[in-house]
């Protein structure tokens, strides 16, 4: 096996990025206190000074990154020509709406029967307040987005053995979870057992917050109360008129919390990446992708596999098949290549030994979206849940509500599973793409019975088997990245590497942007130089 | 020091998660005769080796063994002249193979030696010098 790089993929490694994205609260936990919570780095839209005097750069794949680097490349004024896979913008930025046909790898198609603006994003779904080179796109390109909820009290967590397999409220075990802690603190706090850590002052301001924040009465108690009903609802609500006055409900036992593990979901909520304020392009995530290529126009080049990338000191020679597989070249001067790593590592391309086993150290990640439309909007009128995610241990691991559309009659469309990067998520792969959705409405059922009455049909997308991507997203090992990211991210020759794969965001669109903007910055200062 | 804690009580919390249950059953509307089964948490509970195939290795590589091919390819493991060396299917399994993750890491090493025996001897590999659970553990880094 020469030449095949040691990339062990440690189990703690897989956690933190499967933390990131189907967001199981103990797998956030992991990740983000080993450090791999990243922030983007962006600080405005890129300046390319100086004249590139005609230079040629041939972007490979138009998924964000490609577009981004061909954007801002056209604007500064070279000649770009980008070569796309696929028949259409966007890459793994992609919404699926009815009449929309697809076919995975393995030969089985799908034609999503969605009714007219129904959709469901199968790759990206949400954008961070704090993804501000995305954001900024979206606002030059007159993207418009709409809140996307992540966190609804009044949604549902799952465990198939805590509570009886019964979903509980988010808002009670939330608010019942923080007031039996608040309580224990306030009790060894009374007790004098923190009196060698916190001083006499700060002792009883301690005990005013945890009353406060864990909504204790004034005996420091944690009960069915008016003053913990505020918090975490009632049993029955104030109303109007006669015998109208609300009734506490009874919190839920500390210890069935702690067993049910429910609290592991909380973490969902809380962090960095998924707090709010979270968006949506309005309409569906390929709004952006469409923006991009609005602009780009007949820059792209659809339908073009590349099978060959060639350098040599003075240009580049991409060889591609075209849709009649017609074999066709391209020469630039330079090149950015954003095919993902799955597919580059099996093209054969002239960088140097660095880069190409830097190409060959990321495995790709195994996920599942299914999609599932509803005779009515049952999570609505049944449950008053409008839009945020149920959160469960069954194999779908999450249920997400629309955040848009609310409150009307008709139908509505489901996000019914999310696998990410577990065992489940490959099992999950390998049914075919009519038993992903059975197992979706058969496992969400018990979570919402109305599952059974009210289910008119889904489509399941399996990243491993998407053609253009052979799976989800680029996974780091920290060893990996020490040993391979640097070379990844160098430009070799006259060719440059960007995508969500080239970025400490790995599998967001973020990711994707920032690298773009890294690489074509970089090399317009060699253009401008050489 | 402080860090090394978080991280030992953030991997305890993750480790500590044993409320999933596996769930499978003999149904299976393509009338496939090997069961689906959905493994809860970090490893697979298939044990056999037609099992491991049918629900991990044939979601890329296909329930005939030939994969499949659009921008790149997932290789055919049909009469496969790379498996005739039974270290390399143990390695790949192990260690993974450009964009195809270790999936080793989710398997025992008897569940490795299990799906390699079974990968050696189908679709049209017939080499029945079996490996051990002890060969998948050296095969490990």
């Amino acid at each position: 096996m020469d030449g095949e790089p040691k990339t062990a993929m440690r189990r703690r490694d897989l956690l933190a990025l499967i933390g990131t994205f189907a967001g199981s609260a103990a797998m956030v936990q992991a990740m983000t206190s080993l450090g791999f919570a990243a922030e983007s780095t962006y600080k405005g839209p890129i300046r390319l000074d100086g004249d590139p005097k005609g230079a040629s750069v041939l972007v490979l794949g138009a998924g964000l990154a490609g577009m981004t680097a061909a954007l801002e490349l056209r604007n500064a004024g070279y000649n770009v020509k980008v070569l796309e896979f696929n028949n259409r913008p966007g890459g793994r930025n992609w919404t699926l709406r009815g009449g929309d046909t697809f076919t995975e790898l393995g030969g089985n198609s799908q034609t999503c029967e969605f009714e007219p603006g129904l959709y469901i994003n199968p790759g990206p779904w949400r954008i961070p307040y704090h993804h501000r080179g995305l954001l900024d796109y979206c606002r030059r390109l007159n993207v418009a987005l709409e809140p996307f909820i992540q966190l609804n009290h009044n949604a549902l967590l799952h465990a198939s053995k805590g509570f009886g397999g019964r979903p509980q409220r988010i808002r009670e075990i939330k608010a019942d979870f923080q007031g039996h802690v608040s309580e224990l603190l306030a009790k060894v706090t009374q007790q004098g057992a923190l009196d060698a850590t916190v001083s006499k002052q700060d002792k009883e301001i301690l005990l005013e917050a945890m009353k406060n924040w864990g909504a204790l009465d004034s005996n420091y108690a944690y009960k069915d109360s008016l003053v913990s009903a505020a918090v975490r609802g009632y049993a029955k609500e104030p109303g109007g008129g006669q015998s109208a006055a609300p009734l506490p409900g009874n919190p839920i036992e500390l210890s069935e919390i702690l067993q049910s593990r429910m609290w592991r979901y909380l973490r969902n909520f809380a962090v960095f990446d998924f707090q709010t304020t979270l968006f949506q392009p309005v309409g569906g995530m390929d709004a952006i992708g469409k923006a991009f290529a609005r602009e780009l126009g007949d820059l792209i080049h659809y339908n073009a596999k590349v099978t060959r990338i060639q350098q040599s000191g003075a240009d580049v020679t991409v060889t591609y098949a075209d849709a009649d597989a017609a074999v066709h070249q391209e020469k630039a001067d330079w090149c950015i290549c954003t095919i993902p790593l799955s597919i580059l590592s099996q093209i054969e391309i002239d960088v140097g030994a660095p880069m190409k086993a830097a190409i060959d150290a990321v495995p790709y990640i195994a996920s599942v979206k299914v999609g599932l439309q509803f005779k009515r909007r049952f999570w609505e009128e049944d449950e008053a849940i409008y839009g945020g995610i149920s959160y469960t241990n069954l194999p779908i691991d999450q249920i997400s509500y629309p955040s848009t559309g609310f409150n009307h009659n008709g139908r509505g469309v489901l996000l019914g599973a999310y696998l990410f990067g577990l065992p489940s998520a490959y099992e999950f792969t390998a049914l075919t793409p009519s038993e992903r959705v059975a197992r979706a409405v058969e496992f969400g059922a018990q979570i919402h019975p109305q599952y059974r009455s009210e289910f008119e049909n889904g489509v399941a997308v399996a990243w491993n088997r998407m053609p253009f991507t052979l799976g989800c997203a680029g996974y780091w090992t920290e060893a990996a990245r020490a040993q391979h990211y640097e070379n990844l991210c160098q430009i070799d020759g006259r060719i440059a590497l960007a995508g969500e794969h080239a970025s400490y965001i790995p599998a967001w669109q973020e990711g994707a942007v920032l690298s773009a903007l890294d690489a074509v910055t970089r090399l317009h200062q060699r253009v401008i130089k050489s | 020091m402080k860090r090394a804690r978080l991280r030992a009580a953030a991997m305890l919390a993750v480790c500590v998660t044993p409320l999933l249950a596996a769930t499978a059953d003999a149904q299976s509307s393509s009338g496939a005769p090997a069961a689906a089964v959905f493994s809860p948490g970090f490893r697979f509970v298939e044990s056999d080796g037609e099992s491991l195939y049918r629900n991990v290795c044939s979601a890329c590589h296909m329930i005939d063994g030939k994969g499949a091919s659009g921008a790149g390819a997932f290789p055919s493991l049909a009469a496969d002249k790379r498996l005739e060396a039974a270290g390399y299917p143990l390695y790949v399994v192990t260690n993974g193979l450009h964009g195809m993750p270790p999936l080793g890491m989710f398997m025992s090493d008897d569940q490795v030696a299990a799906v390699v025996n079974y990968v050696r001897t189908h679709f049209g590999n017939d080499y029945h010098d079996a490996v051990t659970a002890a060969d998948a553990k050296a095969a490990r880094h």
